[in-house]
């Protein structure tokens, strides 16, 4: 007969949270821009048919790292819970808020419940408004907290790296192609600090814009208006006068480089996790 | 619809049992939509009147809807469930879209909504039918084809033109001796506009336009480039055109006797 080792909690949330985080470092990064007109998703994707970002609702996209399998799961039930709500209400009772909660309780549940494995994603919610002050950008890491997100985000693989890379060069008011070119930028830079080229065949776009006359503001930035936009002679894409980039390899020296920056507020964090929570202070 | 049947069957239009009654229910009815296909395209025009036994009961309801990005459906029949039925089949069709990442053909567009009106015959039955007409822009095909359907859910294909409601009779005849198949996009919204206006003509239940309260018939086209509904001042242009004419000859344009 066999006793089961004792496993102090702490330790197995913290061993559950290693294993989500680790999983969703291997996939690719993607980051989401608040621009003039509404917000933009980037990330790399070869494929042109699996998807990393696509729409929930009228005003709200969705985006995610890390398993395939997973996180298309929860961007049907995502699709179920907006069409339900705006048929059984009205189209504009459908928020992310709302969706981001519904989100939170899924991944969390998931996550502490011992049956389970931990779902290795990461997901943004984001809602364009009628202006940019209306604009909402929500994090959901794999442990079911909710970030909410003001200018840019970055989720996946090198997240840490890439997000203070855009926090520093980006600013409100941008225009499609300079945020497209920024978030490009940040996409190709690796984690130990060298560049590469990615061709926009690679690319996945998509926008969620507030000028467009219908009703559902989503829309792929595909093929030809994708290069143009790339093209676009964006003098000013980086404001040069940001600070300077010999900050940039702290986040790759620390053992959880690709680590995403967690909030804090749940109780099953380890120690680990609480010394990354420092680094996200400045941003919220 | 699959997924709210499972979950809330009860917010479905089709399964709400109805109270035993006596004699017809009185509830608002929608009247006439008519339906033309030219070169490039489709177009579905509605008259804005709803009767409620020999009242009228509303002057400017709308009965044609984008279904989707390229097609529409006008609705005659009980209002108040037509425009449920078409609230559902729009939130299907997108909802269709959203978990596919790819529209439905038009073809199972129709078989769709062939399978909503068959789930509403209970109701039919008690005299509340819905009975819809269905265009839309092939985008397979590249041209505009028009649906018809029956209470039950029969749905045939119709050539050029087709018409619903109860003006429906007068409105084919009408669109019979006008219809020709080089028609231009113009010349089709005057047609349907035409054919509106015969229905009215002859069918109390159906609206001409309005000219002293500017209501005008809702005329949509639907092309290669999606779906379009004209603004009032353009159906008040055709509307008006075709109303100066008639001051001349009542029954408007004749068609050759042989």
């Amino acid at each position: 007969m066999s006793t089961p080792f004792y496993v102090s909690p702490q330790q197995a949330m913290a061993d559950r949270a290693e294993y989500a985080r680790k999983g969703i470092a291997r996939g690719r990064s993607l980051v989401v821009l608040q621009y003039a007109d509404g917000i933009v998703f980037v990330g790399e994707n070869p494929s042109r048919a699996l998807h990393k970002f696509s729409e929930i609702y009228d005003r709200i996209g969705f985006a995610a790292a890390g398993k395939y399998n997973e996180y298309e799961n929860l961007r049907i039930g995502g699709v179920r819970y907006a069409d339900l709500r705006g048929y059984t209400y009205d189209r504009d009772d459908v928020t992310a808020r709302g969706l981001a909660n519904v989100y939170a309780q899924t991944l969390g549940t998931i996550f502490s419940s011992a049956a389970e494995k931990p779902y290795e994603v990461e997901l943004v919610v984001a809602e364009v408004g009628a202006g940019p002050e209306g604009d909402q950008i929500y994090r959901l890491p794999h442990d079911g907290s909710i970030v909410d997100e003001h200018g840019s985000v970055a989720v996946g693989g090198n997240a840490e790296q890439i997000s203070s890379f855009l926090d520093q060069r980006h600013r409100d008011g941008m225009s499609l192609a300079e945020a497209l070119k920024l978030a490009v930028q940040a996409l190709s830079r690796e984690a130990n600090g060298n560049e590469r080229e990615i061709p926009a065949e690679r690319l996945e776009v998509a926008v969620l814009d507030r000028t467009r006359p219908q009703q559902r503001k989503f829309k792929r930035i595909v093929g030809r208006q994708l290069t143009r936009l790339l093209d676009a002679d964006g003098a000013g894409a980086t404001p040069t006068d940001a600070p300077s980039d010999t900050e940039e390899p702290e986040g790759g020296s620390t053992p959880a480089a690709g680590t995403p920056p967690k909030d804090t507020g749940t109780p099953a964090k380890g120690t680990g996790a609480q010394a990354d929570s420092t680094d996200e202070d400045p941003k919220e | 619809m699959d997924f709210l049947s499972d979950h809330s069957p009860e917010i479905l239009p089709g399964n709400r049992s109805l109270p035993p009654l006596q004699g017809a229910v009185e509830a608002p009815h929608g009247t006439t939509i008519v339906a033309a296909s030219f070169p490039g395209g489709v177009v579905l025009a509605g008259d804005r009147r709803a009767t409620m036994g020999n009242m009228i009961a509303q002057r400017d309801i709308e009965k044609v809807f984008p279904a989707d990005e390229y097609s529409a459906v006008g609705i005659a029949g009980t209002a108040g469930l037509a425009v449920e039925m078409v609230k559902l089949f729009q939130l299907e069709l997108e909802h269709f879209e959203k978990v596919e990442g790819a529209t439905l053909s038009l073809e199972g567009k129709a078989n769709r909504l062939s399978t909503m009106i068959r789930s509403n015959l209970a109701m039919a039955m008690q005299g509340l039918a819905v009975v819809p007409l269905f265009a839309g822009y092939d985008v397979d095909r590249e041209k505009g084809r028009i649906f018809s359907y029956d209470v039950t859910g029969g749905r045939s294909e119709e050539r050029g033109y087709a018409a619903t409601g109860s003006g429906s009779v007068f409105a084919r005849g009408s669109m019979k001796k006008l219809y020709r198949d080089d028609l231009t996009e113009e010349q089709t919204l005057t047609l349907v506009v035409q054919a509106l206006y015969d229905a009215a003509d002859d069918d109390s239940a159906t609206g001409g336009p309005d000219v002293a309260r500017r209501i005008y018939p809702i005329v949509t086209v639907i092309t290669d480039e999606g779906f379009r509904r004209l603004d009032d001042t353009e159906s008040s242009e055709i509307a008006r055109a075709i109303l100066e004419r008639r001051l001349e000859q009542p029954d408007g344009p004749r068609a050759a006797l042989l």
